[in-house]
């Protein structure tokens, strides 16, 4: 298996189940299940012990790996610099071998058959993919600036179709220029990559690759972090490449420009930071340029931030799975409260998956009348009045 | 085994009582050298009342029991020697109380040592604890039993003498609690009363599970600093010790040399943090300590390396990550080390017996120490990194550990959180009415013998 | 009396220099805190300081605790471990702070090859030590190492050196210990100021005003100061007017404090960070990063940033 030579490294000091300053544990999962066998460390040990023939194959094994959102608090924090960056490499060549054995929680095992099958995860035809735009009058890609593209979240999910929708329409009226490739456009492979399905990812990555190419894009604009990170890091070894941009990283910058802000309505918001532009990609700031430049709008960090945010519980395909389960120890009902305590009346986000992981945490938590879930986009709409 | 499990299920909800073959496997080893031990079960209380039950069930059963805090004690003693229950108690995380005043925190024993350091910042910013160098998951319970140390240890001792009082569920299945808050409701000291924490302290989880700590806090000065001196002989280490802490104004006294088989010159170094409430308070500490090993710079044998601001920060990280990371320094995942409580004056003694370990093993000795107290004692350790991969280098350092439990005692030290088999060596140099006694006490609190049974016991 | 550190009246001082040169005991062997200033002093090229340092290491006046010392004799011994390497013109010569390798980057230094490491290490900084005995041991073995493991070979006969320690030790000291140094030697500035003379183009002004912490090495070299002067028009920087700049600079006092004289250190650190923030510099400017450890945080604390002379002339490039 690759990376197998650096399991043995992990001293399973638990420095990877926290933030920095330590306040509480910041493992999704290891928050949620509280054995040891669930943390980063724990993962290190047992997947030594299942290549050593330690333990056997067995569903509890494969709901450990599975469950692991990705979201890269262990890499984050993990004290050892040798070898920390190929922790969760490590974890998806862990359950790229438990896929190729057939061992997979059976909710892993209906979502990849759903994108093997349909190429989504919703089960709807590919044809369909486009239908989130209907109404809004875009153009499909031709030769623009920019391809925005949306992943299955955004063209199929509801809550993510609202934000693509509010993501496009603000680009429309800032001028931007950029088209759509409609129902051309493939699942972007991130969360199949995260679950170890390595060939189907490579399949999905090369058709998108093609028809981006055939299209002729240069310059990509994506609505989601798990987009954006698979486009930019992992299709340049598949012959992919492309100007990548997060859509917040395009209205930072277009918030430097002149608006005209009609609505200047006081309004307390915190902002959660997607792991996969966060800690994966490293950008913390344009959210934050786009919330502090618009009038009445009073940011506050939750305690746990940037490099230190919580995931929501949504990263390496427990969006779809849900291995992780929800529960008052999930780490998205955890988040909301965070944000409630800091008396935020918005919970900001930058993600489609998030913002449906948080906005259904809410409910669960009853917080309904004091917060709600609103993506940048949508902020940023209901300020120019 | 089954009717068991499902009765857990019952008391801790079935989520958290596990017999798979994953956790049996984790729970049934630690970081160090001890071989594994497997458990039956693992469960994960979230009260009192649950570790209640629980210990019931076990004793009328006569399961064995272990329980376990952050489980990074290194030598092997959550492994449940004689199968059983590991009760993993981290669920029992929170922080009860903060007496500003009279300045102690009450926790749950699962409590980690880095979520309560996070809260005081927080809530209680001119408070602390004293933080051990154990990584920030170890728990407040965990560390206190077997007479951890930390940052604040030069200063007040060990932690368990900073401790206020208990709350312990007894292996027949009752909860008491120890010290003032056993007749009042505050939590401010042992004393008065027969001081019955003993039970529990140091005997690594053989005549009770603690639920519940209070600590004594410390204030958290604005301004801090370290310094670090250095001489080139160990032997000269005891007396800069005994002058550093003479002076009275350090939290944390600590000592390092590094050895390798075959070196010739070392260079040990003392570290002395210290802090203040303004920075002419700081500068005034500085000289004190300067002026205390005043006798060396003078005679030119010893001074204070000239380390600017920001690396002299480092050594006040607590923890400090630097010595978790010594894991890796045979890129094989572990290390262990035998902390022998011992006098300081043998510190030059102690160094020379790592060294004949460290060469006659071929392997690399992190040794130093930490100052308990005004210098009444020390915590000398001889530190072991070990490749996890490769068997026979695992086996080295065991070797080596074992040697060095020998050694210490031969010199007049006690190895602290001793592995099983050190604790034989212990039981050999010790009072055999001393030894008698610990047994009787131990027959009478746990009549069936479920408290971690395989520890402190004649082979 | 122009030194910064010891009270003399000039009858007095030229007494203490009799009794050096005498081989007598002197108040200056105990006093002296080895910042070089008198080499730049002396208008006779007689050496001063070093022959303070040669009667201290003769009389067993050690300035600095020995396992200070020694241990740092230890640590930056020559290992052994040089092999030869082939280099390309221009070579930078970066000594024993391989940790500075990547300032070593972009348009200024394109093409250039660097040299690094304890066998290369100029030992210059001995003469804080009363350890002259060491420099006369280890600097022609350096020599010898820079040149037969890299120079020699590869056709190149002359080194850029990152450190003024370098450029003191090979144009100035050497020869006045007679030691003979077969490649020339370039001072960073001189060469900073001729690579942005050809990239005078992409030169964006920095437009900021400027503290320069002048390390004492440079005062064996005082020919080379007007190239900080240079550097500073080519990028945009105004160099402030301050007490201890210049013929006036003041140590950092790194070397006072291993002195274990920690109040004089406090005082020298102070009068000159007080002096740096009193003019309004947004930069402090190091070339030694000697100087650059000892007070970069201090610097930070004052509202400044400390910066090595050849990363702000990347800022000025834009890189």
């Amino acid at each position: 298996m690759e990376y197998a030579e650096i399991l043995h490294r992990c001293f399973r000091c638990g420095y990877c189940k926290l933030p920095s300053d330590y306040t509480d544990l910041n493992c999704p999962t290891y928050l949620k299940f509280r054995f040891e066998t669930y943390s980063p460390g724990g993962r290190m040990w047992l997947l030594r012990a299942w290549l050593n023939d330690d333990i056997k194959t067995s569903p509890r094994l494969a709901e450990i790996f599975f469950s692991c959102a990705n979201c890269g608090n262990c890499i984050e924090h993990c004290v050892f610099p040798e070898f920390k960056a190929d922790l969760l490499n490590a974890f998806v060549a862990g359950k790229e071998e438990l896929v190729n054995e057939g061992a997979v929680p059976p909710s892993v095992r209906d979502y990849l058959q759903a994108m093997s099958l349909h190429g989504n995860p919703y089960k709807l035809p590919e044809a369909e993919r486009g239908s989130w735009a209907e109404g809004l009058g875009l153009e499909p890609y031709t030769d623009q600036e920019y391809l925005y593209f949306v992943g299955c979240a955004g063209a199929f999910d509801e809550r993510g179709q609202k934000m693509a929708r509010a993501v496009a329409g603000l680009l429309k009226d800032w001028g931007v220029s950029f088209g759509i490739l409609g129902a051309e456009e493939r699942c972007d492979g991130n969360e199949v990559k995260s679950l170890g399905e390595v060939g189907l990812f490579d399949k999905l990555a090369r058709e998108n690759i093609q028809v981006l190419q055939n299209a002729g894009v240069e310059k990509i604009i994506t609505l989601s972090p798990h987009g954006y990170h698979a486009i930019k890091n992992e299709y340049p070894g598949l012959g992919g490449d492309f100007q990548v941009y997060h859509y917040s990283q395009i209205m930072g910058s277009l918030m430097e420009k002149e608006k005209e802000f009609k609505n200047d309505k006081p309004l307390r918001v915190t902002f959660h930071d997607p792991c996969y532009l966060g800690r994966h990609n490293w950008e913390y700031q344009a959210p934050r340029n786009v919330l502090n430049a618009l009038p009445g709008v009073t940011f506050t960090e939750m305690d746990r931030t940037k490099v230190n945010a919580l995931c929501c519980g949504g990263g390496g395909g427990n969006f779809y799975t849900d291995v992780i389960g929800s529960g008052v120890d999930s780490s998205a009902r955890i988040r909301v409260r965070e944000a409630a305590e800091v008396e935020a009346e918005v919970l900001a986000v930058a993600c489609p998956k998030c913002a449906k992981m948080l906005e259904d945490a809410i409910k669960a938590e009853d917080l309904d009348e004091k917060l709600r879930v609103m993506d940048l986009a949508e902020i940023v709409q209901t300020r120019l009045g | 085994m089954e009717e068991i499990y499902k009765e857990l299920q019952k008391i801790v909800g079935a989520e958290y009582v596990s017999n798979h073959a994953e956790e049996r496997f984790m729970y049934s080893r630690d970081m160090g050298t001890m071989l594994p031990s497997m458990p039956d079960l693992v469960v994960m209380p979230d009260s009192p009342e649950e570790v209640q039950k629980v210990v019931q069930l076990a004793n009328r059963e006569g399961i064995p029991i272990v329980p376990m805090g952050g489980g990074l004690v290194l030598s092997g003693l959550t492994r449940p020697l004689k199968g059983g229950i590991v009760l993993d108690m981290k669920r029992m995380n929170r922080i009860l109380e903060v007496n500003e005043v009279s300045r102690y925190v009450l926790v749950e024993a699962g409590t980690s040592q880095g979520m309560l350091q996070a809260y005081l910042k927080r809530h209680h910013p001119r408070l602390k604890h004293s933080c051990p160098d154990a990584p920030p998951i170890a728990t407040i319970g965990g560390n206190v039993l077997i007479h951890g140390s930390g940052h604040l240890s030069h200063a007040a001792g060990f932690h368990s003498d900073m401790c206020n009082g208990l709350e312990v569920v007894l292996p027949t299945g009752e909860i008491a609690r120890i010290g003032s808050c056993s007749t009042s409701p505050y939590w401010f000291s042992r004393a008065p009363l027969p001081d019955l924490a003993g039970l529990f302290m140091g005997w690594d989880g053989t005549t009770g599970v603690v639920t519940k700590l209070a600590m004594k806090l410390y204030p958290d000065r604005p301004f801090n600093d370290a310094r670090v001196f250095i001489t080139a002989d160990p032997d000269l280490v005891p007396d800069v010790i005994n002058r550093l802490a003479g002076a009275q104004v350090g939290e944390d006294l600590n000592s390092a040399i590094n050895y390798r088989p075959g070196r010739t010159n070392v260079f040990p170094i003392v570290i002395i943090t210290y802090g203040a409430e303004t920075k002419e308070e700081l500068t005034w500490k500085r000289n004190l300590i300067r002026e205390s090993v005043r006798k060396y710079i003078d005679e030119r044998t010893g001074g204070f390396v000239p380390f600017p601001p920001d690396r002299r920060k480092a050594f006040l990280q607590a923890p400090n990550t630097m010595l978790t990371q010594f894991a890796d320094a045979r890129r094989g995942g572990g290390f262990e080390y035998v902390g022998s409580i011992m006098p300081i004056e043998i510190f030059g003694d102690a160094y020379r017996a790592g060294v004949q370990i460290s060469n006659r093993f071929d392997i690399v000795n992190g040794m130093g120490a930490r100052v308990i107290g005004l210098a009444h004692c020390m915590m000398f350790f001889f530190g072991y990194p070990f490749n996890r991969a490769d068997e026979s280098d695992v086996e080295r350092a065991r070797e080596a550990l074992e040697a060095s439990n020998e050694a210490a005692l031969k010199l007049g030290g006690i190895p602290w959180k001793a592995e099983a088999p050190a604790q034989q060596q212990i039981i050999k140099h010790m009072d055999p009415n001393t030894f008698e006694l610990m047994n009787r006490i131990r027959s009478v609190l746990d009549p069936k013998g479920i408290m971690n049974p395989g520890n402190w016991e004649v082979n | 009396m122009k030194c910064q550190y010891m009270d003399f009246d000039l009858e007095t001082a030229r007494e203490e220099r009799f009794r050096i040169i005498r081989g007598e005991d002197s108040r200056v062997l105990e006093e002296c805190v080895t910042c070089y200033a008198c080499e730049e002093y002396c208008p006779y090229n007689n050496h001063p300081f070093y022959m303070i340092v040669d009667r201290q290491e003769e009389k067993e006046v050690w300035p600095v605790p020995h396992p200070l010392t020694n241990q740092q004799l230890i640590v930056m011994a020559p290992r052994g471990r040089i092999v030869p390497q082939k280099v390309q013109s221009p070579v930078i010569n970066m000594c024993s702070f391989p940790m500075l390798v990547g300032s070593i980057r972009g348009k200024l230094f394109e093409g250039a090859s660097t040299i690094v490491g304890t066998d290369i290490f100029c030992n210059i900084m001995w003469l804080h030590f009363a350890k002259n005995s060491v420099i006369r041991e280890r600097v022609p073995q350096m020599i010898d190492n820079i040149w037969n493991f890299y120079l020699k070979d590869s056709g190149v006969d002359e080194v850029i050196c990152y450190h003024d320690e370098c450029y003191g030790t090979y144009t100035h000291l050497a020869p006045a210990f007679g030691i003979n140094v077969p490649f020339k030697s370039v001072h960073l500035f001189e060469y900073l100021t001729q690579r942005l003379d050809e990239l005078k183009n992409e030169i964006r002004p920095i437009n900021e005003k400027v503290a320069y912490q002048r390390p004492c090495s440079n005062r064996l070299i005082p020919e080379t100061q007007h190239w900080v002067d240079d550097i500073f028009e080519r990028i945009g920087v105004d160099r402030v007017d301050r007490e201890y700049d210049r013929e006036n600079a003041l140590c950092c006092a790194g070397t006072i404090q291993a002195m274990q004289r920690d109040e004089l250190a406090d005082d020298v650190q102070r009068r000159n960070l007080d002096d740096m923030e009193a003019t309004g510099a947004k930069y402090c400017v190091f070339n030694c990063p000697a100087c650059f450890t000892t007070l970069s945080y201090q610097v930070t604390e004052r509202g400044m940033t400390p910066i090595l002379m050849s990363d702000l002339c990347h800022l000025a490039l834009g890189e």
